[in-house]
């Protein structure tokens, strides 16, 4: 089939480009200034080896690994009553859970921001419960999504064998769910380890980690080489985490019944009943409490209780060039292109890889997901800030970036959606008479249209509330909603914190209806 | 329409599937190809479709060579093994695709759809989703797509794989009845010899991918052509003795009360009783019985052969 060969290679041609050219190139440009010295190869051992490099690299790592167990203690619980049991409300359970982890890491940190005390000590504990609020989706949706199709009957069958509930959990359960806890945890580590807008906003001075501090030394101190350095470090620990969790899940992978999801669910019983009300309950608490929390700081104006801070969106301000509310229109607009970017950028490579012919480029368009957003942004800015491509203050910058960071979750989206397209429906359209585009039109099309239409609403909820790489792109007279959020905190006073509540709010009600309306429109029509 | 295939060959990974089949079709017959599981059945029609280029042979329709046609322009109809509909369309959907490929206008198609699905008897299921059907169901409508584009001829793979007990016959008995009226040329594939001669007006007898003997039902049986073909339609008392093959047909063989064999198994099938006996020299053989009162296990019983039962097969047992 020489005529799928060729559209093969046109669909992952334009992913192949893109990537070169906003991957590959900046990060050329990072190698270069981390890796010479006076025109010679050089490592930077002075910055690499500095004590203070191996305090910044230790607690990245162990505030990570904590970030992780805390996120599976409260996670767990969570997953296994979505899982297990049947509920009115359950399928709103777990869209609900989704949304503290599209939420910009700049409008979670405001939240907790707002729920502590006046006056108290940023730190750890707000660090940990900020990566906890973000990352339970991550646990619930992986573990649970996997949890609830296991066959019940290897539970009969353990029973049945006189295993009681403790020893069940310890021989079936636990083994049996090893390899998606493996997958969550490492996903949950990897985001936690790459954490940026938490830890620069929550951290307080003196919490930094790799990833704060490459911004640090590249837009405050302006010491590009250390920022190289330090981001060489960064990719290098990122793709230690990867391999090593990629390794782990294929070795305890392995076959395991998977029932339909309605056999597997059942009401709950007795005690049972208490357990998952106060699983819920305890949930719906701790993820709620920081978006009322923020709520109500946007509303709690300088002149009494009411809309004040929202009026003064669209006044001058000492913290912005522009009324904040051109960083509103300034961010849906980016948001717009950057989503149409990544969708074709990661809908192309998703449909080259599903095809078998590509697994190379399943692994490149991934990369820029494990490179960290502030890489990409400070690869940005050193490459693209010269001959041959002079694009510096060029506006575009922001969507390309964005995109960038969005493509990875487009491909995960839409590739196992293709590929879980039965070749026999495929040649049953031929069958009846379906040319190649035909059959593509009436039959991959619509069974992905849904997967599409998620990922869309991924792409633009990512776009709107990224911050690592958009930090360092964007333009003062262009900000975006997150920049002129970090903006009002970086000012003292309470209309400053009232203000980047008030658009904290904005931003999170944005994402949260474009995210959920996204899925809705998708479920109608992919229905009929 | 008149199908011929010849010579085809189909290998994967180079073990052959197809080993050049030859078959020949005449317009408004149907023939089964009656096979074990494995044996390159399914090959067989998805080469015939256009959806498995062969390595070698032809598939000629009414005498032109179908090379380089692709699936969708070939107008050859295939019902697959488990349906295959498309999920994201309903009955009516999925039975008016291959209408709207021809381009048939809206205002036809509808009433194609409706006689259709008469014919496959799910009138008014046009707005039923597919994925609340059962099985026999799910089945029909996929014959219904098959048939409503009015293929040239019609391939059906294990139409009847997926069912059992009543529903299974019941949908038989309509095939029958609606290839009979419609005369339509059609191939069917399975690995059921009672579903192979109910529907075929030949049998084709596959094995390793090729065809042993194609014959009428009737001649089948009566003379299968090898010692595989003959226990492989069920007749199981086969003996080699001295280089030559013979077979006795069950239903020749008597059993009365007396001496000289033992019962070994007696299992009621519906209206038969299927029996098999040891003789005293060492030898097994099966036989059927109509009798209500029939022997049971353990029984002494005495065993006469009829000799128009009794045939022998001359060609030796085909290698491969």
């Amino acid at each position: 089939m020489d005529g799928r060969r060729a559209a093969l290679i046109a669909a992952a041609a334009l992913p192949a480009a893109f990537v070169a050219l906003f991957f590959a190139y900046p990060l050329a440009a990072i190698l270069e200034r981390g890796l010479t010295e006076d025109g010679g190869f050089e490592l930077p051992w002075d910055v690499l080896g500095a004590h203070s490099t191996l305090e910044l690299l230790w607690f990245t790592t162990w505030q990570a690994a904590a970030s992780t167990l805390a996120t599976l203690a409260f996670g767990l619980p969570l997953a296994w009553v979505v899982s297990r049991f049947s509920f009115p409300g359950r399928s709103l359970v777990r869209a609900l859970v989704l949304v503290p982890f599209v939420l910009p890491t700049v409008v979670v940190a405001t939240a907790f921001l707002a729920v502590l005390p006046a006056g108290s000590e940023r730190g750890l504990l707000p660090i940990l419960a900020a990566h906890v609020f973000f990352n339970t989706a991550v646990v619930v949706r992986i573990v649970s999504s996997y949890w609830s199709r296991l066959d019940p009957r290897l539970w009969h069958a353990a029973a049945s064998l006189g295993a009681g509930p403790a020893r069940r959990l310890r021989e079936v359960t636990l083994p049996v769910l090893a390899p998606p806890l493996t997958a969550a945890a490492a996903l949950t580590f990897l985001f936690c380890f790459t954490s940026f807008g938490v830890i620069l906003i929550l951290g307080g001075p003196g919490r930094a980690t790799l990833e704060t501090e490459i911004y640090n030394q590249a837009a405050r101190a302006f010491d590009l080489r250390a920022a190289a350095a330090l981001s060489l470090l960064q990719l290098a620990a990122v793709a230690l985490v990867l391999v090593v969790s990629a390794a782990t899940e294929r070795r305890l992978g392995g076959a395991v019944p998977l029932a339909p999801e309605q056999d597997a669910l059942r009401r709950p019983r007795g005690a049972e009943r208490v357990a998952v009300a106060g699983v819920l309950g305890v949930s719906a608490l701790l993820l709620g409490l920081p978006l009322a929390a923020l709520v109500d700081r946007s509303l709690d104006g300088p002149r009494g209780y009411g809309l004040g801070f929202y009026r003064a969106l669209g006044d001058e301000t000492a913290s912005l060039l522009v009324p904040p509310w051109h960083a509103v229109l300034n961010s849906v607009l980016f948001a717009c292109a950057a989503t149409a970017v990544a969708l074709a950028v990661g809908g192309l490579a998703a449909a080259a890889i599903a095809t078998r012919g590509a697994p190379w480029l399943d692994a490149l368009v991934m990369l820029p997901l494990g490179a960290s957003a502030v890489m990409l942004g400070f690869g940005f800015v050193i490459a693209f800030d010269d001959p041959p491509l002079d694009l510096r203050g060029s506006a575009w910058l922001v969507p390309v970036v964005q995109a960038l960071v969005a493509a990875p979750f487009v491909v995960r989206i839409v590739a196992p959606s293709l590929r879980s397209i039965d070749e026999a429906l495929r040649e049953a359209a031929a069958v009846l008479g379906a040319s190649p585009a035909r059959v593509w039109r009436e039959v991959d099309l619509p069974l992905v249209l849904r997967a599409v239409g998620v990922a869309a609403g991924f792409a633009f909820a990512i776009s709107l509330g990224e911050f690592g790489a958009t930090v360092f792109v964007a333009r003062a007279d262009w900000p975006t909603v997150p920049v002129a959020i970090f903006s009002f905190l970086g000012r003292p006073g309470a209309v400053n914190a009232g203000q980047a509540a008030a658009l904290s709010v904005v931003l999170m009600a944005l994402t949260t209806v474009v995210v959920l309306a996204a899925d809705r429109v998708t479920v109608r029509r992919g229905s009929l | 329409m008149s199908l011929a295939v010849e010579q085809l060959a189909v290998s994967f990974d180079g073990s052959p599937a197809l080993a050049g089949v030859e078959l020949e079709v005449a317009a408004g017959e149907r023939l089964a190809v009656l096979g074990p599981s494995g044996s390159g059945k399914s090959t067989l029609l998805r080469a015939i479709a256009g959806l498995q280029r062969p390595d070698a042979g032809r598939v000629v329709l009414d005498g032109r060579d179908l090379a380089g046609v692709p699936t969708h322009e070939r107008g050859i109809g295939l019902m697959f093994q488990d349906g295959v509909l498309f999920p994201h369309r309903n009955v009516e959907g999925n039975v008016a695709f291959g209408l709207r490929m021809q381009g048939m206008p809206r205002g036809e198609r509808a009433g194609r759809v409706a006689r259709v699905l008469e014919l496959v008897g799910l009138s008014g299921f046009e707005r039923r989703s597919t994925t609340n059907l059962s099985g026999g169901e799910r089945q029909r409508v996929a014959l219904a797509r098959a048939l409503a584009p009015e293929p040239r001829v019609l391939l059906l793979d294990e139409p009847l794989g997926s069912l059992d007990g009543p529903l299974r016959e019941r949908l038989l008995r309509d095939l029958e009845a609606l290839f009979e009226r419609l005369r339509l040329t059609v191939v069917l594939v399975t690995h059921d010899v009672g579903e192979a001669f109910a529907i075929g007006d030949r049998v084709a007898v596959f094995r390793d991918g090729r065809v042993v003997q194609a014959a009428q039902p009737d001649e089948l049986w009566a003379r299968p052509v090898d010692a595989w073909t003959a226990r492989f339609l069920g007749i199981r008392n086969v003996r080699e003795r001295e280089g030559r093959t013979v077979v006795i047909r069950p239903e020749a063989v008597r059993v009365e009360r007396g001496e000289g064999a033992v019962v070994l198994l007696a299992e009621r099938r519906g209206p038969v009783v299927r029996l098999r006996v040891r003789l005293d020299g060492g030898d097994e053989l099966d036989a059927v019985t109509t009798a209500l009162e029939h022997p049971r296990r353990g029984d002494r019983v005495a065993v006469e052969i009829d000799p128009a039962g009794v045939f022998e097969i001359d060609a030796a047992p085909e290698a491969g």
